[in-house]
C-alpha cells in the first residue's frame, strides 16, 4: 500500500497545498495546470453524481478507482475539498484525510493568525506535521 | 441489492443504449397553508425547491401535482401557469407533490458524453504509469462500474454500493451486445441499439440476477 499524492483546493478551486510521496508519473504539465485539470475534473464528477444518483445525496462523490490508483476524496461543509491518490489496496483514506483535516488543516492553518484563507499554504509547521501525520498511517508505511 | 441502470457508449463516447432496470420514486404529499413556506423557482419549464428543505423535501425536488392533478411543467391542467396561482392566498390550503426528477431522454444522453472526459483525464492524470480510465465510481448512494471493450465500447452500470458480481453482469452484458447487436445484418456500428433481441435478452439476464441464478 502507498500513497502517491494529495490536492488541496479552497471553495473556490484555487490549489492551496500540494504534497507528493510516491509518485511513479509526472502528467508532464506544470502543478498549477495539473491542479486546474483536477479541479475542473472533480467539479464535473460532483455534477455527473448529483445528476446520476437515483436517490437524493447527502455526501456524494466519495472515490473512484482505475487499474491502477484510487482517488479518495474528501469535502468539507465549507467546501475545502481534499484529494489523495492512493494505490488500490489502502484501506481507510477518508478518515485520514478527516483527520488532516481536524488535526492538520484547522490546527496549523485556520487557527494560524498568519494565514489568510484562499492563499497557497506556506507554514512550515504544517508542512511537516502532515508530512509526519502521512507517514505515520498505516496506509503509506505497509 | 439492485441495479439501477445501464449505459452503453460508442467509442466516440455517444449514448447507444440505455436500460433503466429499478427505479426508485421519491415522493412527497403535504398540505400547505399561505404562505407558502418553501422558496421555488421556476428552471428548464420545471417549478424547482430552491430553499427551504423539510419532510422529505429536498432541493432540486420538482413540483409534481397540485391537489392530486400532475402538472404539466409550469402550467398547470388548464394552460394556467403555476407561479401566479400559488401566489394567490385564496386557493390555499393546498396539497402539493413534489419529487426527485426522473433524468430526461436529454439528460441521459448529456450525461453519458459526460463520462467520457472524466474517463480520458482520469488516465491523464495518474500517478502510475500506464493506467486505465474510471472502472469504479463510488458516491455514498450508489456505484458506478464501468467496462471498456478493446475497441473502445463503454459499459456502464450504475448500482447499489453493496451490489455484488457486477464485473461479471458487465462481461454478459458485453457478449449479449456481441451476439445480439453486432451479429445483426441490420445493426451499423456506432448507432443506437435498435435490436429486439438484444434488448430482451438484456432484460432476462437482468432478471435472473436480481433473482440470483447467477449468484453461483
Amino acid at each position: 500500500m502507498t500513497i502517491h499524492n494529495l490536492y488541496m483546493f479552497d471553495r473556490h478551486g484555487v490549489l492551496m497545498y500540494y504534497g507528493e510521496w510516491n509518485r511513479k508519473r509526472q502528467s508532464g504539465m506544470t502543478i498549477e495546470e495539473e491542479a486546474k485539470l483536477m479541479y475542473g475534473m472533480l467539479y464535473s464528477i460532483k455534477n455527473f453524481v448529483n445528476k446520476m444518483s437515483p436517490v437524493d445525496v447527502r455526501e456524494g462523490f466519495q472515490c473512484y478507482r482505475t487499474s491502477k490508483y484510487a482517488l479518495n476524496y474528501f469535502e468539507t461543509p465549507s467546501g475545502v475539498k481534499f484529494v489523495m491518490n492512493t494505490d488500490l489496496h489502502s484501506q481507510g483514506v477518508r478518515e485520514l484525510l478527516q483527520q488532516i483535516n481536524s488535526q492538520i488543516y484547522i490546527e496549523y492553518c485556520v487557527k494560524n493568525p498568519a494565514y489568510k484563507s484562499g492563499e497557497t499554504i506556506q507554514c512550515e509547521l504544517f508542512k511537516t506535521k502532515l508530512d509526519e501525520l502521512v507517514k505515520q498511517s498505516p496506509i503509506f508505511k505497509s | 441489492m439492485a441495479i439501477y441502470s445501464i449505459f452503453i457508449l460508442s467509442k466516440s463516447g455517444g449514448l447507444i443504449y440505455q436500460y433503466d432496470h429499478t427505479s426508485i420514486k421519491i415522493e412527497v404529499e403535504k398540505t400547505f397553508t399561505f404562505p407558502l413556506d418553501i422558496q421555488l423557482v421556476e428552471q428548464n419549464k420545471r417549478i424547482v425547491v430552491a430553499f427551504g428543505q423539510k419532510d422529505g423535501i429536498n432541493v432540486g425536488h420538482n413540483l409534481l401535482a397540485i391537489n392530486g392533478i400532475q402538472l404539466n411543467g409550469t402550467l398547470l391542467d388548464d394552460g394556467r401557469e403555476v407561479s401566479p396561482f400559488l401566489a394567490d392566498q385564496s386557493n390555499f390550503p393546498l396539497s402539493l407533490k413534489f419529487g426527485r426528477p426522473k433524468l430526461s431522454t436529454n439528460e441521459k444522453i448529456f450525461l453519458a458524453s459526460m463520462f467520457y472526459p472524466l474517463f480520458a483525464i482520469a488516465s491523464q492524470l495518474s500517478p502510475e504509469i500506464k493506467s486505465s480510465g474510471i472502472e469504479v465510481l463510488e458516491a455514498d448512494t450508489f456505484k458506478l462500474h464501468c467496462f471498456q471493450t478493446l475497441t473502445g465500447i463503454k459499459f456502464l452500470i450504475v448500482a447499489e454500493p453493496k451490489q455484488l458480481n457486477v464485473e461479471h453482469l458487465l462481461r454478459r452484458v458485453y457478449e449479449l451486445y456481441a451476439d445480439f447487436a453486432l451479429k445483426n445484418p441490420f445493426y451499423s456500428l456506432e448507432m443506437p441499439i435498435r435490436c429486439e433481441q438484444f434488448e430482451s435478452n438484456l432484460q432476462l439476464l437482468l432478471e435472473q440476477e436480481k433473482s440470483g441464478i447467477n449468484n453461483v
